[in-house]
């Protein structure tokens, strides 16, 4: 469960102010919102990366305003990535079970899972460098997963990819937070995609989030979700 | 009419590089010829002769090992601060900022002569010197800074660090930081954000600020003549030897000493350079 009770970012000339949002346990959320509005800074809010000036954020109801992010249990797949360039794709996987000190065999057993579910088990010796699109999200979704989150936090993730690589991965994506009842926020300014995947639709505009029925995603104006450029 | 569908020809590009040619290359030209005015003024003779001078040879080796520590010092300092200046845009950090460009932008000889009164002011009757005289020791053997080897070291230590810091600073600003706030979600402290995904992507830049730390060392002159002396036999490295000879009217010596000095720095410059290529390759 996600909550976010009355927050307030400020980041330089760009401000949010008394957000509120509520996605129960195992939900899947879509938020959608035109470029600029400040939906990846909220899930910045979510995982810790950004203090909120104001206001409360609660994950399955605990109060993590001031815990650090490695404190909250969130899995993040931020929009650009972020791999480890240095690092292989099991170095990916392995990297927050090595953090929390998981017996050796359990760490195998952990990639080999996770390697198997997103269909990457021959690029497990791979530096990150040269993956396809499709290939580096999967590693960093594994990477998210890999310690058993119970929220995911998604910004973006399928774009850039083509159709047949997306759809490929919107079943994967919707397969994962079926089976780990995972809650999982998830931006993006794809109609298909929130047609696909979402159990609630969220529409963030001039700083207020509102809840709209995912059957009315059609008739949604385009500027009210269009993409364009790098939303901050 | 005509004007418009006559086909527009973009003429010729020689006179670009022409005048690009000419400016950039009359450096490359009065490097080469200060060089080849070196070698001309030298013979082989002179130059082995030189080199079997007992002093010189303490020269040399008192500049590798001084440069290899100044330099390995400086990366010890000057990695941890660059990214602290890189990451965290702190208040007050201007003036830091400043500080470190101070032994950049000063005379050489006041670092040396700061190094000086540093140590030897004395406060409540006691300098810097004695404490570390008094209370460093080993058996029968007392540490002395000023006038002996730890003050080559830290003479050419405060000036090539500034260089190294300046040079990761700018390595961990071109690494982007959002791996570093990933792996911070992913139950990280700060410390292992930095050694296990920041640090491995700075290593080249960790080689090429060893490289220019060795190198101001090993050009490092004044601060060292003020605060180590030109003791022969004792705190003389071949930037000094140049000077000494010099002084004494040896110019085919303080010659020679700058043409191996020039050596080593291509050396050291080239074993940087295979490194970096070697590295890419890799990749």
């Amino acid at each position: 469960m996600i909550e976010l009770d009355g927050i307030s970012i400020r980041s330089g000339a760009f401000a949010l102010a008394n957000v509120g949002l509520s996605i129960p346990a195992g939900t899947y959320a879509v938020l959608m919102g035109g470029t600029g509005q400040g939906k990846t800074t909220i899930l910045e809010a979510i995982c810790g990366l950004r203090t909120v000036t104001a206001g409360r954020v609660l994950l399955h109801g605990a109060d993590v305003t001031r815990l650090r992010p490695g404190d909250r249990g969130v899995g993040y797949v931020p929009q650009d990535l972020a791999l480890f360039p240095m690092m292989t794709v099991r170095g990916h996987l392995e990297f927050a079970l090595r953090v929390r000190h998981w017996p050796e065999r359990a760490i195998v057993e952990r990639v080999a899972e996770l390697a198997a579910v997103l269909g990457i088990e021959p690029l497990l010796s791979r530096g990150v460098e040269h993956l396809s699109g499709g290939e580096g999200q999967r590693v960093a979704l594994g990477r998210a997963l890999s310690f058993r989150p119970r929220i995911l936090l998604l910004d973006e993730p399928l774009n850039a990819l083509d159709e047949a690589t997306r759809d490929r991965l919107c079943e994967l994506l919707r397969k994962v937070q079926r089976t780990s009842g995972l809650t999982t926020l998830h931006v993006t300014h794809s109609r298909s995609e929130a047609a696909a995947l979402a159990d609630k639709l969220l529409i963030l505009e001039s700083g207020r989030l509102s809840e709209r029925p995912v059957a009315a995603l059609e008739q949604l104006p385009d500027d009210l979700i269009a993409a364009g450029g790098r939303p901050r | 009419m005509s004007e418009q569908t006559a086909p527009h020809r973009a003429g010729s590009d020689a006179p670009f590089f022409a005048v690009m040619g000419t400016l950039g290359g009359s450096y490359i030209l009065l490097i080469v010829a200060m060089l080849a005015a070196d070698l001309a003024y030298t013979s082989p003779r002179n130059f082995a002769d030189a080199l079997r001078k007992p002093e010189i040879q303490f020269a040399i080796w008192l500049t590798l090992v001084s440069c290899s520590i100044s330099a390995l010092l400086s990366i010890w300092v000057a990695t941890p601060l660059g990214y602290l200046l890189s990451r965290f845009p702190f208040r007050g950090r201007w003036l830091i900022d400043t500080i470190i460009d101070i032994p950049i932008v000063l005379p050489p000889l006041v670092i040396g002569l700061s190094l000086l009164i540093l140590f030897n002011i004395k406060f409540n009757e006691t300098s810097l010197e004695d404490l570390l005289h008094e209370h460093v020791r080993w058996g029968q053997w007392r540490l002395s800074v000023t006038f002996s080897q730890p003050a080559v070291v830290l003479a050419q230590f405060a000036v090539a660090c500034a260089f190294a810091v300046q040079t990761m600073r700018v390595t961990f600003d071109q690494i982007d930081p959002r791996a570093e706030q990933v792996a911070l979600t992913l139950g990280c402290r700060r410390s292992q954000a930095f050694l296990e995904v920041a640090l491995p992507q700075a290593w080249r830049g960790i080689v090429a600020a060893l490289t220019v730390a060795w190198a101001r060392s090993l050009g490092e002159f004044g601060p060292i003549l003020v605060f180590a002396g030109a003791t022969r036999m004792r705190t003389e490295v071949l930037s000094t030897t140049v000077f000494l000879e010099l002084s004494v009217g040896e110019l085919s010596a303080a010659v020679a000493v700058s043409l191996l000095m020039v050596v080593a720095a291509m050396v050291v410059l080239g074993i940087v350079r295979i490194l970096g290529t070697k590295a890419k390759a890799a990749a």
